[in-house]
């Protein structure tokens, strides 16, 4: 059966093995249906549609900000700026709007845009001046926070008299059916996250620097413009998400924000993309952000008080980062 | 007349502590096969670099193409036609055989933004095809074996269709039948006038490849030579400056064969199957076989880096329970791995702050560490090692391969092992640095240390071992006595015998 002569395959044994990603995802899309399977059956509030509804809104935030962070995280970098800079986000939407009396669109854009901003600095420290992603965005995180709070005047700001504006996260497009466009914008830039992820040249070198950078520098690649951009769109979609968050709230919240990027990393973590870069998946962050609010739900609806909730969701990610572990330990 | 691709002219550059090049020299034509040949920090590796741009010269020219050129990043040097296969391996693990090698070139099909994952792969295959590679493009790098690794790498540095290409080592980690099937390759791309750098401490390659040789020896240039004209012996003292110590095959009389350790019917999936074998006191046993035939895997099992299914472990008579690597080492075990980067050293750390490692209970003095003792330790073992450096607080990582191997040895000899584990002890090390890892082989065995030789490499086996175990597919076929009996027919058949 060998074959002879010249050939450049060295003879090694064949190992049978399914996708790792495939396996994660898997594992964490179980996880969920046990989840709302258990709760359906422990209470019967559970798997009404309001509640659903609910579930969903409630994700759709903290779901944007982690579908940025999963392309962080797949470089192997980090960022713990975007609950502030969130933050940042709709008190800049707010001074559009209200203070200054642009319309609605600009000061929409105007919040991506300080999102898209703060993400290209803390690139741009990262890459050009070689400060590492955790005090990096560290540095962001203060910055944003204080700026919010002093261009604000540390006072929330009401868009009372701006109801489209509210319109954009309570809203509802598809007539007929009560779904709020916040969940629908959430899914909405699920798929746009993917179709980057997957099909564009910027996913392909968000994993190619999340696996080897020095590999990637090698070939000719220009790891610091592309981590500049990566950044980027990240804070792209943190500038989404405050938008959300203020239409949701009817409000922009100076004092909000801070601890929501140590959610989102979890809903990232949970959903099977590796801290230590080069893997991961916007359905997996998806169904990661998912599991923690279906979680607190439903231990809300047992009733069971919010601190022991802190507690069980820390004890998941544990879980869910053990089996990670145990999954590429078994892959090597 | 050949007709001229490069000159590089003066070439000098210094690292901090260290002048790793001093007006050197070198030359290429068109349609030439020129090795590059020189001791482990002869500064080789920094020569190529300087060419393709990831260090910047601090003097000297490059005239390419009859123009002097300045070259500023890899980008450029790919872009003017030179390419390199480095000696370390440059992967991204995660993605897969086709998306390595055309990174940074991803063929498009929108916006220039979106990419056409089928062109990709249709052009990866295209490339294998024309190359006779066969690998899936589709294949995630990090389910490769080290060896096809090594063909991505090559096939990657091919694709660019480049005048020029460097191929820093690339037969280190290569079988025979692998190794033949790339000289093709670069003698396809010799008659299409391709010039080529080839790298290597195979002396028995560079009759078979190279038309022209440099030697480098500390960072200077020694000579040029025409392959025709010159014998190997020639060349290697050109390269080391002076004679080099040759040992007989060992003496085998004489020895007392005490059990030190003995391994009983190992099981381990499919990587080892039911092996058994003796290790005696003050013995050197070579383990031989083909890539993949399971010897790292026993090796690592025996150290306790891999958990068994079944089988046990005696060491001297006494049977223990080897779960981690800490079991191992306690029991006076030593393992050099044969991927020094990634298992054998702290890359990021210096030179004595690896070789205290192993040993550290030994450098504490009432929950103090006697740095006094462990600087002494390391330059005792900088010496007795020849390691290259400019001091013992060198970071590893701007060590020349071979020495960085020699750290690893000095790490294990400092821990005092009476069982060392060497896997391919010399991959990867000149000639000079051979002879002198062999010397302390022999040199350790007469102290009375066993040692289990991993090698794939027939020739250092024959040389160095007293008895010689064959492996095939994770089987052990074959134990040999080193005497006259024995020839590398014999241990390739042996090699190749699959059972069921
Ligand atoms: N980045 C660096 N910083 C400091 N010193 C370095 C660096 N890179 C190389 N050196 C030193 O320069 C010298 C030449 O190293 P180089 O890697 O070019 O050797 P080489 O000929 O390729 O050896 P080998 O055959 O072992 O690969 C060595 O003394 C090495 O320690
Ligand atoms: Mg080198």
């Amino acid at each position: 059966m060998e074959t002879q002569g010249p050939q450049l395959i060295p003879n090694d044994k064949k190992k049978i093995h399914l996708k790792s990603n495939a396996i994660q995802q898997f594992l964490a899309f179980g996880s969920l249906i046990i989840l709302i399977i258990f709760f359906s059956i422990a209470s019967p509030n559970f798997f009404q549609f309001n509640n659903i509804i609910g579930i969903l809104l409630s994700t759709s935030v903290i779901g944007i900000l982690a579908l940025g962070a999963t392309f962080i995280i797949i470089t192997s970098g980090i960022d713990l700026s975007v609950g502030t800079v969130m933050t940042l986000c709709s008190v800049m939407t707010g001074v559009f709007i209200t203070s200054m009396g642009l319309p609605i669109i600009v000061g929409v854009l105007g919040g991506i845009l300080t999102g898209a901003t703060a993400g290209a600095i803390a690139g741009i420290a990262i890459a050009k001046f070689r400060i590492p992603p955790f005090i990096a965005t560290l540095a962001m995180m203060m910055i944003a926070k204080g700026l919010a709070l002093v261009i604000s005047g540390a006072a929330p700001i009401y868009f009372t008299s701006y109801e489209a504006f509210t319109e954009i996260a309570m809203g509802s497009i598809i007539p007929g059916i009560e779904i709020p466009n916040a969940i629908l914008i959430f899914f909405g830039m699920a798929v746009i996250g993917g179709i980057i992820l997957n099909k564009t040249i910027i996913g392909r070198f968000t994993f190619a620097i999340g696996s080897n950078e020095e590999a990637t520098r090698l070939s000719g690649v220009n790891v610091n413009k592309w981590k500049i951009i990566i950044y980027s769109i990240a804070g792209i979609f943190t500038g989404i998400g405050g938008i959300v968050m203020a239409a949701r709230l009817n409000s922009a919240q100076p004092a909000l924000g801070q601890g929501y990027e140590l959610e989102a990393i979890a809903a990232v973590v949970i959903g099977g993309t590796s801290l230590s870069g080069g893997k991961g998946t916007i359905l997996g962050t998806v169904i990661g952000a998912l599991i923690m609010s279906v979680l607190t739900n439903g231990l809300r609806i047992l009733s069971v008080p919010q601190e022991w909730q802190t507690v069980v969701v820390g004890a998941v990610i544990l879980f869910a980062v053990y089996t990670d572990v145990i999954r590429n330990k078994k892959a090597n | 007349m050949a007709e001229k691709l490069l000159k590089m002219e003066g070439i000098s550059k210094a690292f901090p502590g260290v002048q790793a090049l001093s007006n050197v020299l070198f030359d290429l034509n068109k349609g030439e096969v020129h090795a590059l040949l020189g001791e482990n920090g002869a500064g080789k590796s920094t020569l190529m670099k300087i060419l393709t741009g990831i260090y910047q010269r601090d003097s000297g020219t490059i005239i390419y193409q009859g123009n002097e050129i300045e070259i500023a990043d890899t980008k450029e040097a790919q872009q003017l036609g030179i390419s390199i296969i480095h000696q370390e391996l440059n992967l991204a693990r995660d993605l897969t055989v086709a998306q390595n090698i055309f990174i940074g070139r991803e063929p498009k099909s929108g916006f220039r933004l979106f990419l056409n994952e089928k062109e990709l792969n249709l052009m990866t295959q295209e490339l294998f095809d024309r190359l006779n590679i066969r690998l899936n493009p589709g294949e995630l790098v990090e389910d490769l074996s080290v060896a096809k690794q090594q063909m991505v790498e090559i096939a990657k540095a091919l694709s660019f269709e480049s005048k020029i290409l460097i191929m820093d080592e690339p037969t280190a980690a290569l079988t025979d039948s692998e190794i033949d099937s790339l000289f093709t390759i670069i003698r396809n791309l010799r008659s299409d006038g391709v010039g080529i750098i080839y790298i290597s401490h195979r002396m028995e390659e560079l009759k078979r490849i190279a038309d022209r040789a440099t030697v480098m020896r500390d960072g200077t240039y020694i000579g040029t030579v025409n392959m025709r004209e010159i014998t190997i012996d020639q060349i290697i003292s050109m390269m080391v400056g002076r004679q080099i110590y040759q040992n007989q095959r060992p003496e085998i009389k004489n020895r007392r064969i005490e059990k030190v350790l003995e391994v009983k019917s190992l099981n381990r999936g499919s990587t080892i199957k039911d092996v058994s074998f003796d290790l005696h006191q003050g013995e050197i046993l070579g383990f031989a076989g083909l890539m993949g035939a399971g010897r790292t895997e026993v090796a690592r099992a025996i150290f306790g880096a891999d958990p068994l299914e079944s089988g046990d472990i005696y060491i001297r008579g006494k049977k223990v329970r080897v779960k981690e690597p800490l079991d191992a080492v306690n029991n006076g075990i030593g393992y050099l791995s044969e991927d020094r980067k990634q298992f054998g050293l702290m890359l990021e750390m210096d030179i004595k702050a690896n070789i205290a490692i192993a040993s550290m209970n030994g450098f504490v003095q009432t929950g103090w560490l006697n740095k006094l003792n462990i600087n002494k330790q390391a330059s005792k073992m900088v010496d007795a090692l020849k390691i290259k450096t400019p001091s013992i607080h060198q970071l590893v990582k701007n060590l020349s391969g071979g020495n960085q191997q020699k750290v690893v040895i000095g790490k294990w000899l400092t821990r005092d092992s009476d069982i060392l584990i060497f896997d391919e002890p010399t991959r990867g090390i000149d000639i000079g640095a051979k002879d002198e890892i062999y010397k302390l082989l022999n040199e350790l065995a007469a102290q009375g240390k066993s040692i289990i030789m991993i090698s794939s490499e027939l020739p250092e086996i024959l040389r160095m071992s007293h008895r010689v175990i064959v492996m095939c597919e994770g089987r052990i076929t074959g134990e040999l006595i080193n005497d006259e009996k024995i020839s590398q027919e014999l241990i390739m058949t042996l090699a190749t015998k699959r059972i069921g």
